[in-house]
This record gives structure tokens, sequence and C-alpha cells, in this order.
């Protein structure tokens, strides 16, 4: 249990250590390009966490399809499987509950909003099973074919937007504006604060339970972890289990393109997510593939880019500098996981010097 | 010669020049990325690469002219592929990831730059660009003259890059150590190569090529520079390569489908097909690199060690 | 007189904390085959991966010619001419032979002149070898030539041979001693790294024995070096009276024991449709250790993983209890969770039909318990496999598959890579475990530990199950089908 104290204490001071050196590196890059730092990152903070409103409408709102994305980012690389298809399997997610939506009109919301969000979940569970089938079946490396699938994924967008589900003037490339009674309830009148951040939270939770502590949450991180040593138990299915976990990061991934469809966006069009997909591989590496640690580091990359947008409106700096930001944590993190390892390596060697 | 024959030829002509306009970047950076991936190094930032050949590129044409600008483009692309060989190849660390970061990083620092540079307007810039040199006589061949032989002076490059690489590949020491450290760097170890130093290098000569795609992306097409403005390139020519079988004439021809998928969207515009969904005519290429994935000679053809990290 | 080939003086070298080589001195002459023996990690590699510049030492000189030489990598060290042929062979197994000899050198790769060059070198050393195959589609013997002439290729004068004959069946290994002897007498030297006395006594001039990485005297008689590689332990417990031992202690009478494992007529067929078990009949009764050994690639591997229900036979019928335990040879490959704590290593064996929750406080008691009961060395059940030793990550392993069946056993290698006192403490535990009534069924490559443990003895050649009889020349001649004649490539 010490043990764990400490580790949860190492973790923390880990993370601190990381966003002082990204606040300095924003600092420093704000300063070489010429631009004043101080108002620029007063501009960024209250951009974020400014008011009520920021909070809810631009930080926590951004938070949820980011977070949705890296826990199944997180799910799928804890399986050993490199999806970097999030952002596809969203836009389907997406794409697919606006497809339902609209044979719907009519129903009640209580019977229309779920069978919106399953959908929207299971398209993206299919997309991504496509990638697990051609891994399991065909041995195709997932990062080369969730590449492929993203693309078709957006074109697939794209056509749909100005063809099957264009709205009725058939005048802009979007489909038609989802009905209020079938949105997900605003739960602070005056904000953008919709039910998918409770939905967010929920889902987290769940998959932190799961792959923490159920029988097949284990299977699942001992396949990621060793999949000859959990085919040789002789019990643990490695392909199901594989392939159970493609299936559950596509629904993850998929779930989040339908919540931002019925939370934020109201409709499907070409640049539907501003690659949320691809961020949420940020997020879930940044969270250690922890489901909880995902929720964290969606809110710090979700404020970054709330505030970065108020820093371009009022102190005039680019909101891309963001971008640097993230990529810089990333690679700290990186480094700082190579750094550690290199301790261990002596024992490894050690074993070898044996063998 | 009637009419109607005349415009389908005439379309057909500006098609194929069209997709060869098109493939020469996606060339460019696929053929440096199958150089890494034959030494087991699959890079996601090249993206990165060549948005910031196409920055570097705009600035420093501005400044020297287009020649300067390829190179300073090829130095650019090969910056950020320096960042992404520290990682991958010195530390070790996973390259799915880095490559992440890498692109991430790359679009905003460009992005940056070029408004710190340039206003936050993105000011149209006179950017000198590379111009169209037809080779006498051979672009005056019929259907396929202009489309080969009407183009600027990078694709010609092209025509020599292509199967030198080809023959470097298969009859230089040099492209056997590349193969050999991509499909088992403890063989090439034993064998007193150093497999670091040839990734790095072909991760480097990666960069390099990706950068110069950027450089072409806007001196000999677009003219100006765009925020993120590589649009995915880096990825698709991780498919051409893919699609291409790590072979360079495979990688050429590939890139060539690739942009003769993009190209359709203007024939169909050209002859008055509106209702067409040309997204679906891009989507093809994708499709069928999938198809070709999951055939049984490709996957024997990808390097053992593709994206391995330990040596 | 004449300065040795490649001489290595005061060698000292640290693996982190761990001293793997303490002040060792080693003299290489030309015309000499130079046994380097000992136990499995007292050094031996180690030192030779120094003398092929894949280490630099902390401490030391290593002189080629007689000249204080830095070696920095492999290129240095072939450039110099040194070569060695690793256990484990590092050959690339898409390139055909020639594109594999020809790596490392500089300028155009001619594939004619290349492919000439090796048919040269090749006959020059008397090795016969296709310049033209695929390397992935060569037999074993045929790859160890390949890795050889590669070497000779390179003009080395030095050969570096890392435990050559492990591989190999007992009459190819014997045919690649006499090349060895061959060789060195042509002028060269031949370093032969190796744990079998037997092979070192046979051809070598000079023999270093290493033990805990130092260099220890030994007589040049058999039992001098046994002492040698061994050290104290010998006198009580070594190799030779374990295999005593093992006979004294009491044989499982034939009517005794109920038969827990029968299968019959077993057929397995790889992906690729190849045959790799053919036929194989074997019943093992409760209470009985029963021992394999094959030449490697002949289908032990397969039949070991039907025994153990890992691995669906093609045909024929195999009766085994629900549970068999099983211990895979490669351990960070097949068996644990490295980077895992060793509670979740321990949770592993029922992770596969649990359902519901883990409740992991009760796994950390029992891995807790399992680790006093095994002699399981480590900081706590919280800490990670990959920071126990290959001896504690062994019993481990071995604890882990006791602990959950009450039937039987699959053992694949239990001693690859442990020291003596860790291998003593795998058998002792598989003797217990018989004692307890388990059927237990292993294979080594090591003939003398399938000698010293196993009641009953099957040779595996080409996929074929033989039984045999307890001797080595027995076992020897059904490793190659019946007939030390009948060996082809």
């Amino acid at each position: 249990m010490n043990g764990r104290v400490q580790q949860a204490v190492q973790s923390i001071l880990t993370v601190t250590a990381l966003l002082a050196m990204a606040a300095l590196l924003l600092a420093m890059l704000l300063a070489v390009t010429g631009y004043a730092v101080k108002p620029a990152l007063i501009a960024l903070v209250r951009g974020a966490f400014g008011s009520w409103y920021a909070i809810t409408s631009a930080t926590i709102v951004r938070l949820v399809p980011l977070a949705l994305a890296g826990l199944a980012v997180a799910v799928a690389f804890r399986a050993g499987i490199l999806n970097i298809g999030a952002e596809g399997q969203l836009l389907i997610g997406a794409a697919a509950a606006t497809a339902v939506s609209g044979t719907l009109i009519g129903e009640p919301s209580w019977i229309a909003l779920p069978i919106i969000l399953v959908t929207g979940a299971s398209a993206g569970g299919c997309w991504a099973a496509v990638a697990g089938v051609l891994r399991l079946r065909f041995g195709v490396l997932e990062v080369i074919s969730t590449i492929m699938l993203n693309f078709l994924a957006l074109y697939i967008t794209g056509w749909l937007v100005r063809g099957p589900l264009q709205e009725p003037t058939r005048i802009n490339p979007q489909s038609a504006t989802l009905p209020i009674d079938m949105q997900l309830p605003v739960l602070l009148d005056g904000t953008r604060l919709h039910a998918g951040v409770v939905i967010t939270v929920l889902v987290a939770v769940a998959v932190w339970c799961w792959l923490a502590h159920s029988a097949s949450g284990f299977r699942l991180r001992a396949v990621g972890a060793n999949a000859h040593a959990a085919a040789a138990t002789g019990q643990i299915r490695v392909p199901r289990t594989l392939f159970a976990a493609f299936a559950l990061s596509g629904v993850l991934a998929g779930l989040g393109g339908a919540v931002e469809y019925t939370g934020i966006t109201f409709a499907l069009y070409e640049n539907f997510s501003p690659g949320y997909g691809y961020t949420a591989i940020a997020v879930a590496l940044l969270a250690r593939l922890h489901p909880l640690g995902v929720l964290g580091t969606a809110l710090l990359f979700a404020a970054l880019e709330a505030g970065a947008n108020a820093m371009q409106r009022d102190a005039g700096v680019p909101s891309v500098v963001v971008s640097v930001v993230e990529a810089t944590l990333i690679l700290l993190v990186v480094a700082a996981d190579r750094w550690q390892s290199r301790s261990t390596v002596p024992a490894r060697l050690t074993n070898e010097a044996g063998a | 010669m009637s009419i109607d024959e005349v415009s389908v030829l005439t379309v057909s002509a500006s098609f194929l020049e069209a997709a060869v306009r098109t493939a020469t970047p996606l060339t460019l950076a696929a053929l440096g990325e199958s150089v890494s991936e034959r030494a087991g190094v699959i890079n996601i930032g090249l993206e990165g690469s060549i948005i910031a050949g196409a920055l570097g590129g705009t600035i420093a044409a501005g400044a020297f002219g287009v020649t300067g600008g390829f190179f300073a483009g090829a130095v650019a692309g090969m910056a950020i592929a320096t960042i992404f060989a520290c990682f991958t190849v010195w530390m070790r660390a996973d390259q799915i990831i880095t490559g992440t970061a890498i692109t991430l990083l790359a679009l905003g620092l460009t992005g940056t730059l070029y408004r710190t540079l340039y206003g936050s307007g993105g000011v149209a810039l006179a950017t000198p660009t590379a111009s169209v040199y037809a080779i006498p006589g051979l672009s005056q061949l019929p259907l396929i003259g202009r489309a080969l032989f009407a183009q600027p002076v990078v694709t010609y490059a092209l025509y020599a890059i292509t199967p030198v690489l080809a023959w470097w590949m298969q009859c230089t020491q040099a492209g056997l150590a590349l193969r050999a450290v991509g499909e088992h760097p403890e063989a090439a170890i034993a064998a007193g190569i150093a497999p670091r130093r040839v990734q790095a290098l072909a991760v480097l000569f990666a960069g390099a090529m990706a950068g110069l795609a950027g450089a072409t992306l806007v001196l000999a097409q677009a003219g100006t520079f765009v925020e993120g403005m590589s649009a995915g390139r880096g990825f698709i020519a991780i498919a051409i390569v893919v699609l291409g079988r790590w072979k360079p004439l495979g990688v050429a021809a590939a890139a060539l489908l690739f942009g003769a998928a993009n190209s359709l969207q203007g024939v169909f515009q050209s002859m008055g097909f509106v209702g067409v969904p040309y997204q679906l005519f891009l989507a093809i290429p994708y499709l069928l690199t999938l198809l070709v994935l999951a055939g049984a000679s490709t996957r024997s053809a990808a390097p053992a060690a593709l994206g391995q990290r330990e040596l | 007189m004449k300065a040795p080939l490649l001489s290595l003086e005061r060698i000292t070298h640290h693996f982190g904390r761990v001293r793997a080589l303490e002040d060792v001195s080693m003299t290489v002459r030309a015309g000499t085959v130079h046994a380097l023996l000992g136990e499995n990690g007292a050094g031996k590699s180690t030192l030779m991966r120094i003398a092929f510049g894949l280490l630099s030492p902390d401490q030391g000189v290593l002189r080629l010619n007689g000249v204080a030489t830095t070696l920095t990598s492999p290129a240095d060290a072939l450039a110099a001419g040194v070569g060695m042929v690793h256990q484990h062979f590092t050959l690339v197994p898409a390139m055909t032979v020639t594109e594999n000899v020809a790596l490392g050198a500089h300028g155009l790769y001619r594939r004619a002149d290349a492919a000439r060059r090796v048919r040269d070198v090749a006959a020059r050393a008397g090795l016969a070898l296709d310049p033209h195959a695929r390397v992935s589609d060569l037999p074993v013997g045929a790859q160890q030539r390949c890795e050889i002439v590669k070497a000779l290729s390179r003009d080395v004068r030095v050969l570096i041979l890392d435990e050559p004959t492990a591989v190999l069946a007992p009459a190819e290994a014997a045919e690649l001693l006499q090349w060895v002897r061959r060789h060195a007498d042509a002028g060269n030297a031949v370093v032969l790294i190796t744990h079998k006395l037997r092979d070192a006594l046979a051809i070598a001039n000079d023999i270093t024995v290493l033990r805990n990485g130092r260099v220890v005297s030994a007589g040049a008689d058999e039992a001098g070096l046994v002492h040698a590689m061994v050290g104290e332990a010998s006198r009580d417990d070594g190799v030779h009276s374990n295999a005593r031992e093992a006979r004294q202690s009491p044989a499982p009478s034939e009517m005794q024991g109920r038969n827990v494992i029968s299968i019959r007529d077993v057929v397995v067929r790889d992906p690729q449709q190849v045959v790799r078990v053919r036929h194989a009949t074997i019943t093992v009764r409760a209470g009985e250790i029963v021992g394999l050994c094959a030449v490697e690639g002949a289908g032990q591997h397969e039949l070991l993983r039907v025994l153990a229900g890992r691995l669906r036979a093609s045909n024929g019928t195999v009766q085994i209890p629900p549970i068999v335990g099983f211990v895979p040879e490669d351990r960070h490959r097949d068996a644990l969770l490295l980077d895992a704590p060793l509670y979740e290593n321990i949770a592993l064996r029922q992770a596969g039909t649990r359902r519901g929750r883990m409740r992991w406080r009760t796994f950390r008691q029992q891995t807790t318990q399992l680790m006093s009961a095994f002699d399981v060395r480590a900081t706590g059940a919280d800490a990670t496999a990959r920071t126990l030793s290959g001896g504690n990550q062994q019993k481990l392993v071995l604890g882990r598959e006791l602990d959950r069946t009450r039937d039987a056993l699959v053992v694949e290698n239990p001693s690859r890579g442990l020291d003596f006192r860790a291998t003593t403490a795998v058998h002792q535990a598989l003797r217990d475990a018989r004692h307890a009534g388990l059927a237990i069924v292993f294979y080594s490559s090591d003939l003398d530990e399938v000698l010293s443990l196993a009641d009953r003895v099957f040779a595996m050649y080409n996929g074929t199950l033989i039984p045999a009889t307890m001797t080595r020349d027995a076992i020897g001649r059904a490793m190659l089908g019946g007939g030390a004649a009948d060996v082809h490539a």
C-alpha cells in the first residue's frame, strides 16, 4: 500500500513538473516569437477558466470528445493495439448517429437519444473491427490499416454530407440540424454544458473499474503486456481478446462522435472533427493510459485549446502555438519514460548475461 | 476527328497532367518513407517534415529564389526528422507515439512561425515559383506528352531518383545493409553494421525527401504557404509505400495512382458530371491499399522488424 | 616466440552493479582450439562479446597479435581478424546465403561475384552450401555453415563459436568438431565456448574454465574440470551425483500410477500444412517423469504443447487432464508479464476462466505464500517480474504452474539460462512434484539433464517419437532416426 501512495505522489510530481515545463516552454516560445508573454498567458488562463461560461462552454465541452476518444486510444494501447484510427471511428460514429437520427424524427427523446448514441457507438466499433479483422485474419499492421480507414471515413463523411445526408435545401455540405428534443439536455441554462459530460465521466470510471478489477479487463491487460505469455496459459484466447479490444476501442471513439453530434454540433459536416482522434493519442499517452488520468489530461488539453482561442482573440497570439506545447509534453513524457527504463536496463542485461 | 473526340483527348491529357503533378510531392515523400521503412522505422512524423519543408521553402525562396527554396525545404524537413531520429533511433522511443507528437509539433511550429513572420492575416506572398519546363519534342507527344514532359524540373528529378534508388537498394552494399537492418537488426550488428547509424541516416533521408515534397507543394503548385497545407500527405505517403510494396518503382507507380484518383475530381467537373460523388473516387486508392495489404505477398514484403523498438 | 593471435588480460566487466567478469585473462594461440568452459552464467559469452567488440570492458587489455587494441564494434573486430558465430544465429532469414555473407562490406554489391566468393570460401573450408538458397529455407546445420562461411569470408584468423553443438544432432556435432580441428590445424585459432566437457576434451589444445566471472585453475582430466566448473557444490550434489541420486530414488512401479496423459496417433501440422509431429503415441502415468530428447526442430515443441493442451492436434486422440501446468523454455517471451507485479503474474494462471471481479488482495496473499514455498527471492509480491533474477523467475513460473494443477506438468528446457544452484532447486521441485503424484513430461536440449531427471526417455526424430533406453548412445542414435549414418544437412 505504501508503495502505491509513493507511486501516486511520484506521478503527481511528474505531472506538475511537466506542466511547469510546458508553461515555461510556452513562455519561451512567445518571447522568442516576439509576443508579450504576460498578457498572452493571462488571456490563455482566462479563456480556459476565467469565467463560469469559459469553464463550462469552452473548456469542459471540449473535454468530452477528447476524453472519449482518449479512452478509446487508452484501451487499445493497453491491449497492445496501436489504434491511431480513433479519428475515423469517431467520424463514422457521428455519421451513423446522424443517419439514424433522421429516421427517428417524432419519437420521444428518451427513445431517440439512446438509440442515436448506441448506433454511433456500434458503428465506431464496427469500423475498428475492420482493422481488427485485418490484423487477426490477415496480419495487417493496425498502424497502417487505421490510417487508411481514417481517410476512408473522411471521404465517406464528405460524400454523405453532399449526398444522402445533405440538408433539405441542398446548399450547404452538411446534414440537417438535429431537432432540439433529440439533443442531449443542457445541464446549466445559459451554457453549452450538456449531459455528455456526465456520460464521459461515467464511462471513464466504468472503463477504469473494468480494466483494474475485472477478470476480462485483466485478460486484456495481460494480452497487451505479453501476448505470448497470455496464450501460453492455455486459457486466454488471445485473438478473441484482441478483437474485443479493437471493438471496444472503436465503440468508445464512436460514442465520442455521437455525443459530440447530439451535444454540440447538432449536424454532420466534413470537418466535423478538428483532429480529436489524433489529439486523443496525446491525451491517452500523457495519462499513461490510465482511464481516470485520461479525464485529467483531456481537461488539460481542452483548457489549452479553449485558452488558445482566447489568446488569439485577445493577445493576437496564433492559437496553433498550443500544438507545440502539446507535442512537447508528449515528447517530454516519452523521454522521461525512456530515461526511467534505462535504469532498469542493467537488470535485463544481467539476465541475458546469465543466459 | 469529331469535336467530341478532341474534347475527350484534351480532358484526358489534362487529367494525366494533373495526376503527375499531384503525384510528384507524394512520390518524393513516399520514396523517402520507403527507405526509412526498409530500415525498420515507420515515420508517422513525415507529415511534420512536409509542412516544415513547405514553410522553409517559402521563406528561403523569397530570399534566395526557387533553388534556394527547394534546398531549404529539404533542410527543414531534415531538421524535423532529426528530432524524430533522436527519439526513435537514439532513445528507442516508440515510433508511433513520437511520430504523432512530431506531426503536431511541426504543424504548430509552422503555423506560429508563419503568422509571426507574415502577420495574422497571412499576407499573400510574392513567392517565386518553379516554372514549367516543357521538354522540346517530347512534350509534343499526344496524350502523355504534356503529362510527363511539361512539368517543373522537380518532376524530372524523380525520373532519375526513382531508378537510382531502386538500383541502390539492390546493387550496393549500403542498400543491402539498409534492408538487413529492417529485417533483422541483430544480424546487421553481427555483420559489423551499426543499425542505429543506418536508421538515423534513413530517417534523415526520408525527412529531406518529405521536405522537398513540402517545398514542391509551395514552389511548384500552390505558389504560397497555407497553414496545414500538407493535408495528410505524410499519411498518404505511408499508404503509398505499402501499395508500392516497399520498392521504389512500385512506390512511384502507386503514387501515380493516388495522384490520378485525386485528379478525377477535375475531370468530372470539366466534363460536367456534377452529381458524381468524387469523394468515393478519392477513397479508392485507400481501399485498394487495404485490399493489397490483406494479400499474403505484401505482408511478406514488409520489413520484418518494421516498427520494432529494441535492437 | 610469436605473439598469440588474441589475448585478453585482466578483464573486468560489470552490468550495473552486478559483476560479470573479474580479472579474467586468456590467451589464444595460432593453430589451436581453445575451449572456454563454464556453467551458464559463468561469464563465457560476456568475455567473448568483449573480444568481438560488442562490449567494452571496464578494465583490462585486449591484444591482437601482441598489440593492445580497443574494439568498439563488431566491425572493428572483423577488420582486426576476429569473427564470431553466435549461439542464436544472426542471419537475415529473408535474404539469400550470398546476401548474408556479403552483408557488412562496402561499395557495390555484385550478386554473381558475391556468390562466387561464397562458393570459393565454402569450398576452401570444406563446407557444403548453396549460395542462392534463402536462409529461411535452410535446415539448422546449413544455417550454421552459412554463419561460419560468413565469418571466414572476412578473412578472420580467430573464430569464436558460441555453443556451436547445442543445436546439432550428435553426429552433426561430431562432424562440426572435426571441422573445427582441421580449421585450427591450418594455422587459424578457434575459441569454442561450451558447457560440454566432452566437446572440449575431444578437440581442444587449451582449456580455460570460468566460474562466477573468474578464471579457475583446472586439471586436464574430466573430474578436475567438473570440479572447476561447478565449484564446491559438486562435492555434495553435482551433476553426476544428481544422476546417481535420481537412479537411487525408488523407480515407479510399472503397475503403480494411473494414466494421466494419454495420446494416440497424434499428428500436428503447422499453418503451412507441414507435418511437425507424426503419429505420436505416448502415455504418462502419475508419479513419473518422462524425458524427451531431440535435435532442434524435430517437432518436440509442438508435441509438448499438445500434451499441455496448448495446441490442437490435427489428427489423433488426446486425453489430458483439464488443467495441465506448462513451463515454456522462453520465460520472458512465453511465461511472464515482465513489467507487471508478481501477483499479477500469479493471477495469470486463472485469468482465462475467471469471470467477474479480480480479488487482488487474495492474489497478493497467494503470491507471498508461493514465494516462500518455492524460495522465490524478491522484494515482495508487488515487485515487477523484470527485477527478479533468471532463477527466481523460473521458480516463480514453476511454482505458479505446479500450484494450478494436481495432475500433470509439461516443462521445456527447465534449466535454460539458470546457474547451478537454481538448476538444482528446479530439479528438486520437479522431483518433489513427481513424488506428489504428478505426471511430468519434460524436454531438454541437454542430454545429461534428461538422463539425470527422467524415469523414461523418448527421442524425437523428424516428428516421430521413438522410445529409447537410458544410455547416451541409444538416445543419440534415436535422435537421428535410428542410425548415425543417416545424417544429412
